[in-house]
C-alpha cells in the first residue's frame, strides 16, 4: 500500500494549489521511495519517461501561428463573423460546435480541433461575441464563465466521440487487453457500444449548455446589468 | 526517413528562440527564469536522446525548480492594440481564416496519407508518427500562408509564441510530466494497490454492486491517474473480467466499451488530465485553473450515473 503515497502527495498538493511541478515531481519521488527505488533511481525513471513522452509537448509547434494570426486580428474576425447572424447565441455556437466535434472525431478527423488551434482562437471568441450581440456588455466573470463553456465543450465532444472510431487507441487498448486475457472481441463491436453512451452525452452536455444561455440571460438581466459589468 | 526526431528537432528551434527573445526582454523582470526555463526545454528537444536517463531526470527537476520556486514572469513583447486588429480584421477579411484552418487540414490529410508516400519502396516518413508529423507540416504550411496571404514575420510570430508560451508558464511542462509520473508509478506499483484496495472494499456480490464498482471505480481511479488507459486494465482485470464476465455472464465488448466511457467521465473531473483541464484553463486567460472541470463535472456525473445503468441494462442481455 506504501506506493499510494504518491497518490495522497497528489491529491493534498493539488487541493491545496502549490505549484504542480513541485506536485508532480514530489509525487514521483515519494512513490519511487516507497516503491523501493533510491533517489537517483527515481530521477533516472522520472528523466527516461519525460524523455519518451516528448511528444507530448510537441502541439505547442503551434501557438507561433496561432500567436501571428491573433495579431492579424483572428479573434476580432470571428467576432465580427458571429454579430452579423441573429440567431447565434452561446448555447447555439457551443452545441453547433460539441455536435459537429463529436461527429467528426466519431469518423476518425480527431485533429480538426483541439483547444490551442480552435478553442481559443475562433470558438470563445465566437461564444462571447454572441453573447454581447444578444445581452450587451458582459463582464469579467461571465466573460471566464463563457471561455470555460467552451473548453468544456471541446473536450466532452472529443472524449464521447472518439470510441466510435474503430481505429482510435482506447479501442485499440481494449481489444488488446481483452485478448491478452483470452477474450476475443471485434473492434466494430465496441464502437458501436460506444454509441448510447455518445448520445447520451450530447443530450446531457446540450441541455446544460441551453441552461446555461439561460442564466446568463437573467444575470445580465437589466437589475443586475451592473454587477455583472463590475 | 523523416521521423519524430526532426520534429523534435524543430520543436527545439522553436523553444530555443523563444528563450533568446525572452533573454533580451528587459520589461520582464524574471526575464532570465524564463531564459532558462525555455532554454531547458530547447535542450531537452535537441538533444534529450544524448543525455541519458539521470541527464535528462536533473534537466527536469532544474525545470520544475525554476519555475516552482523562483516563478516564471509573462513577457509582453509589442503587438498590435485591440483597435489595430479590428482595423486588420476588416481589411484581410476572412483570408485570415485560410492559415487558422490550414492547420488541422493539413495534419488531417497528412495523418491519412503520409504512410503511403514512399521513394524506391521506402517510407518517406516513420509511418508510426504520422499524426504528429502532419501536425508539424500542417504548422509549417500555415506559418508561410500567414507570410503570404497576411504578411507576417516569421520574427512576429516567435513573439507572438512566446506571449503565449508565457502565458501557459508552468501549464506548458504539466502534460509531459504527468505523463512521466504516469510511468513512475506503474514502476512503482500504484495500479496494483489501488486495484487491491478496490476489490476489498467493495462487497460485490449483485450484479448491480459489480457494474456500478466497475464504473464507478473506472471513473475515481482515472481522475487519480488522470489517464483512462492507466485504470482500464487494472480495473477490467480486478473486477470487470472475473465479475461481471465470467462470474455474472456478462457481454465483454458492452463491459469494455462503456467502462473506458466511464472513465473518461473521471478524465473531466480531474486537474491531472492536464493538457484537458488546466492548460485550456491557463490559454484561455481564466483566473480560476479549475473553471474548466467546474464547467465539466455536472456533465460527467450525469454521464457516469447513465453509464452505471446502461451498462446494467444492456451487459446481460446481449
Amino acid at each position: 500500500m506504501l506506493p499510494l503515497l504518491g497518490v495522497a502527495v497528489v491529491v493534498l498538493g493539488f487541493a491545496a494549489r502549490i505549484n504542480p511541478l513541485l506536485v508532480v515531481m514530489s509525487a514521483a519521488i515519494v512513490s519511487g521511495l516507497a516503491g523501493g527505488l533510491d533517489l537517483t533511481g527515481v530521477v533516472s525513471a522520472f528523466g527516461k519517461a519525460f524523455n519518451e513522452n516528448r511528444y507530448v509537448s510537441v502541439t505547442w509547434l503551434v501557438l507561433p501561428v496561432i500567436g501571428a494570426l491573433e495579431r492579424a486580428g483572428l479573434q476580432e474576425r470571428a467576432r465580427d463573423l458571429i454579430v452579423g447572424i441573429r440567431a447565434a447565441s452561446v448555447f447555439s455556437i457551443l452545441c453547433s460546435y460539441l455536435l459537429i466535434r463529436q461527429v467528426a472525431v466519431a469518423v476518425g478527423l480527431t485533429s480538426l480541433g483541439g483547444q490551442a488551434t480552435m478553442v481559443r482562437p475562433l470558438i470563445a471568441p465566437m461564444a462571447e461575441a454572441a453573447a454581447e450581440a444578444k445581452l450587451g456588455p458582459i463582464g469579467g466573470p461571465l466573460r471566464q464563465r463563457i471561455r470555460a463553456e467552451a473548453a468544456a465543450a471541446e473536450n466532452v465532444g472529443l472524449f464521447f466521440g472518439e470510441d466510435i472510431f474503430v481505429a482510435i487507441g482506447s479501442i485499440l487498448l481494449i481489444k488488446s487487453f481483452l485478448e491478452q486475457n483470452g477474450v476475443l472481441v471485434e473492434p466494430l463491436q465496441l464502437s458501436v457500444w460506444a454509441i448510447p453512451t455518445a448520445i447520451v452525452a450530447f443530450a446531457v452536455h446540450a441541455t446544460r449548455l441551453f441552461l446555461v444561455e439561460r442564466r446568463l440571460s437573467r444575470s445580465i438581466g437589466a437589475p443586475v446589468h451592473e454587477k455583472a459589468r463590475a | 526517413m523523416i521521423g519524430l526526431s526532426a520534429v523534435y528537432t524543430l520543436a527545439g528551434a522553436v523553444f530555443a528562440a523563444i528563450a533568446v527573445l525572452s533573454a533580451r526582454d528587459h520589461g520582464n523582470p524574471k526575464r532570465w527564469a524564463n531564459a532558462g526555463f525555455w532554454g531547458l526545454f530547447a535542450v531537452s528537444f535537441l538533444f534529450g536522446d544524448r543525455l541519458g536517463d539521470f541527464g535528462n531526470g536533473i534537466l527536469v527537476l532544474a525545470m520544475v525548480v525554476l519555475a516552482g520556486t523562483v516563478g516564471l514572469g509573462i513577457g509582453r513583447p509589442a503587438t498590435t492594440a485591440p483597435e489595430e486588429r479590428r482595423v486588420l480584421a476588416q481589411r484581410l477579411g476572412n483570408k485570415i481564416f485560410v492559415p487558422a484552418l490550414a492547420i488541422p487540414v493539413v495534419t488531417v490529410i497528412g495523418s491519412f496519407t503520409l504512410k503511403n508516400i514512399a521513394i524506391e519502396g521506402r517510407s518517406v516518413f516513420d509511418p508510426a508518427q504520422t499524426t504528429l508529423i502532419s501536425l508539424a507540416l500542417g504548422t509549417l504550411v500555415a506559418m508561410s500562408l500567414a507570410r503570404l496571404l497576411l504578411r507576417q514575420k516569421v520574427s512576429a510570430a516567435l513573439q507572438e509564441g512566446r506571449k503565449l508560451m508565457d502565458l501557459l508558464g508552468w501549464a506548458a511542462l504539466l502534460p509531459q510530466m504527468l505523463a512521466a509520473l504516469g510511468a513512475v508509478f506503474a514502476l512503482a506499483g500504484v495500479g496494483e494497490a489501488v486495484g487491491t484496495l478496490a476489490a476489498e472494499a467493495i462487497p460485490m456480490d449483485s450484479r448491480f454492486a459489480a457494474v456500478a464498482a466497475y464504473t464507478v471505480g473506472m471513473a475515481l481511479f482515472t481522475a487519480v491517474m488522470g489517464n483512462a488507459f492507466a485504470a482500464f486494465p487494472v480495473m477490467t482485470a480486478g473486477i470487470g473480467l472475473p465479475l461481471i464476465v465470467m462470474k455474472f455472464g456478462g457481454n465483454p465488448a458492452i463491459m469494455a466499451a462503456i467502462g473506458m466511457l466511464s472513465g473518461f467521465c473521471g478524465t473531466l473531473t480531474t486537474p491531472m488530465a492536464a493538457n484537458f483541464n488546466l492548460v485550456p484553463a491557463a490559454l484561455l486567460g481564466l483566473e480560476d485553473r479549475y473553471a474548466v472541470i467546474k464547467a465539466q463535472i455536472p456533465t460527467a456525473i450525469a454521464v457516469l450515473l447513465v453509464n452505471t445503468v446502461l451498462m446494467y441494462a444492456l451487459v446481460f442481455r446481449f
